[in-house]
């Protein structure tokens, strides 16, 4: 077993257990530590597929910015400690039912593929560089690139204009 | 080396987990944490599948759904904190009032 493997498998643990515990935490704010955790490891799973510039731009954007703001959402509605209402006995069993046939499907998918184990043979070196991703994205991708900057200023415009008090309705309750 | 279908597992595990915890949980931003984890558990299989093929638009593509994310959260917590301004709760068994 080399360093990689054992490399491997510790943050695998890692990432699944921090999933479990962002499901199973009372505390909202738990749960939203827990989902960095699981984002940190996945950057580092980037970093061994050989994506570095992915790794940087997860943890910046989703363990950076995407969390803070879930950590500044739950702190607002101080909806940290919220309680688990009674639910229909049912349910909770139906979904992990639901989950483990989905689970069952993917492992029948992935294993049954012939080529279950075979090793990539390493890159090349420039194989997922910050460059070449800017070389792709500025040219094959020029377009979706600037759509994109027009997706993210409709949605911050729609957050703001969302939130915003409505003048004339709370007029009457100040 | 490790072989590329411990990536596609753990993938698939991450999204299980994902569609888990927004099958069980009843708050809404716990749901929302759910819909990002298996979101990052696509990511993930996405840049597997770019190593396995050494094509380099599946790390474009794993750039366009970050940015996609980033937009769709905070829309999605905006409507959040709406929503718990107008019923003082954001518990999902509460929220059905376009029910037929």
């Amino acid at each position: 077993m080399n360093v990689e493997l054992i490399l491997f498998f510790v943050l695998a643990a890692v990432a699944i257990g921090a999933a479990l515990g962002m499901l199973f935490s009372r505390n909202a704010v738990y749960s939203a530590l827990f989902l960095i955790l699981n984002f940190a490891t996945v950057a580092v799973f980037f970093l061994l597929l050989g994506a570095p510039f992915i790794a940087m731009a997860q943890v910046t954007v989703y363990a950076g910015a995407i969390m803070v703001l879930f950590l500044f959402v739950i702190m607002l509605l101080g909806a940290e400690q919220i309680q688990h209402q009674a639910r229909r006995g049912w349910q909770r069993p139906l979904a992990m039912l639901l989950t483990l046939v989905l689970l069952a499907e993917s492992a029948y998918l992935i294993f049954t593929r012939s080529d279950v184990l075979t090793v990539l043979p390493p890159a090349a070196s420039d194989y997922g560089s910050p460059q070449s991703i800017g070389l792709l994205l500025f040219s094959e991708y020029l377009l979706p690139f600037e759509v994109t900057s027009i997706l993210l200023l409709a949605a911050m415009v729609g957050a703001i204009v969302l939130v915003k008090e409505d003048k004339k309705k709370s007029g009457g309750r100040k | 080396m490790i072989p590329i279908s411990y990536y596609f597992a753990l993938s698939a595990i991450l999204f299980a987990l994902g569609a888990l915890g927004v099958l069980i949980r009843r708050n809404a931003i716990i749901i929302f944490m759910s819909v990002e984890l298996m979101l990052n558990a696509a990511n993930l299989l996405f840049v597997a599948f770019a190593r396995a093929n050494e094509a380099l638009s599946g790390q474009v593509f794993v750039f366009f759904v970050i940015a996609v994310a980033a937009a769709e959260v905070a829309v999605g917590l905006a409507l959040i904190v709406v929503i718990f301004r107008n019923r003082q709760s954001i518990d999902i068994d509460e929220m059905s009032n376009l029910k037929g």
